[in-house]
């Protein structure tokens, strides 16, 4: 494989004006890393260190939490921090490695597909969640859906 | 007129008064002072469990967006977490997460602190330092819960 290194006399193009974005990209992943390490530590903590951890994870469990704003915003926060963070990383990855133009561009058209509909779908699921459906037995249903 | 042939165009650095660089070919392409060192082994984890973390984050939309779809479903499937071979499946999660974190605060540091580029080494240990303590504090307790009935 050869190299060639330009001459470093050789004309360039200057970019002039214009928004940086792989100057935000590279912000964005610092800033969202920062945040990303309490609310992942956080739900980490809440989902498998508290109580009986893993065990106590069921539909009431997340019944219990959805219907709290506090843990819509935090699920939230966390589905497009997380999400975008790890999509825009996978594609620094693809411009490492894929060195065909069109393998590049199937390749991040769909990291870029598949996180729109999953923040989509993500999204809708912590707002439209309804903890109580009807119908459901009332032992697989948080305790408040029975009282009263 | 004539074209400007490469003839015509003065050399831009006499030679005499600036010797030319001498460049010799390596004969491997090793021992440069990144390959193979710590910094090396460090960005490649972090890639790797960045990837890693993406595809379990893309699935967990997923079994979560199953609580739409009936209580019974999403217990389904969420008590397959609870088996054993997941519950390592976790830990690996786990450290990988934390592996991931704890080593993106430090290439923050580096970024922007001089302390953290001047200190990198000291701060590599303290990542490993760190990640062995979460790990001690995540793992026993973890499989407790994973294993008792
Ligand atoms: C826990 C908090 C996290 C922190 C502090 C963090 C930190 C970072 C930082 C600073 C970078 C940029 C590295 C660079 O520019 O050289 C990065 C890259 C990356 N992160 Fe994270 N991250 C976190 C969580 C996540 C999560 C949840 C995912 C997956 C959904 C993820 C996936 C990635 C990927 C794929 C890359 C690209 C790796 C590369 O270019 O080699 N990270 N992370
Ligand atoms: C084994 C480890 C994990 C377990 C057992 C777990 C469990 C859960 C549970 C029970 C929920 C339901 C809602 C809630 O509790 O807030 C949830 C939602 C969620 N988790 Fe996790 N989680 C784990 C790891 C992670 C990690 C590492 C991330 C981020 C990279 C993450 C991101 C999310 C997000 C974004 C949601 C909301 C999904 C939605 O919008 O519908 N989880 N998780």
């Amino acid at each position: 494989m050869t190299t060639t290194i330009e001459s470093p006399r050789a004309p360039r193009t200057v970019r002039r004006g214009g928004v940086n974005w792989e100057k935000w990209g590279w912000i964005y992943m610092r800033v969202s890393g920062v945040v990303l390490v309490v609310l992942i530590f956080g739900h980490l903590f809440v989902n498998l260190m508290l109580g009986d951890g893993v065990k106590a994870l069921d539909f009431a469990f997340v019944g219990g939490k959805l219907s709290n704003p506090f843990w819509q915003i935090w699920d939230t926060l966390l589905l497009w921090l997380a999400l975008i963070h790890g999509a825009n990383g996978m594609r620094t990855i693809t411009n490492d490695y894929a060195h065909n133009r069109l393998v590049g561009v199937v390749l991040k058209g769909a990291i870029l597909a598949a996180t729109v509909v999953l923040l989509i779908l993500g999204t809708l699921v912590i707002y439209t969640f309804d903890p109580c459906p009807a119908g459901s037995p009332a032992d697989l249903l948080a305790s408040f859906c029975t009282a009263g | 007129m004539p074209g400007i042939s490469a003839e015509t165009v003065p050399s831009p650095a006499p030679r005499g008064k600036y010797p030319l660089p001498r460049l010799t070919k390596p004969k491997a392409p090793a021992g440069t002072i990144y390959r193979g060192n710590v910094g090396m082994w460090s960005w490649v984890l972090h890639r790797i469990t960045g990837v890693a973390i993406f595809f379990f984050l893309l699935v967990h939309i997923l079994d979560t967006a199953l609580v739409r779809v009936s209580p019974e479903a999403y217990n389904a499937v969420i008590g397959t977490y609870k088996n054993p071979i997941m519950g390592l499946g976790e830990v690996a999660l786990v450290a990988a997460i934390g592996l991931h974190a704890l080593n993106g605060l430090r290439i923050i540091l580096v970024d922007f602190w001089a302390w953290g580029t001047k200190h990198q080494k000291l701060l590599q240990w303290i990542v490993v330092i760190l990640w062995i303590i979460l790990l001690i504090g995540f793992v026993p307790r973890h499989l407790m819960n994973v294993f008792s009935e």
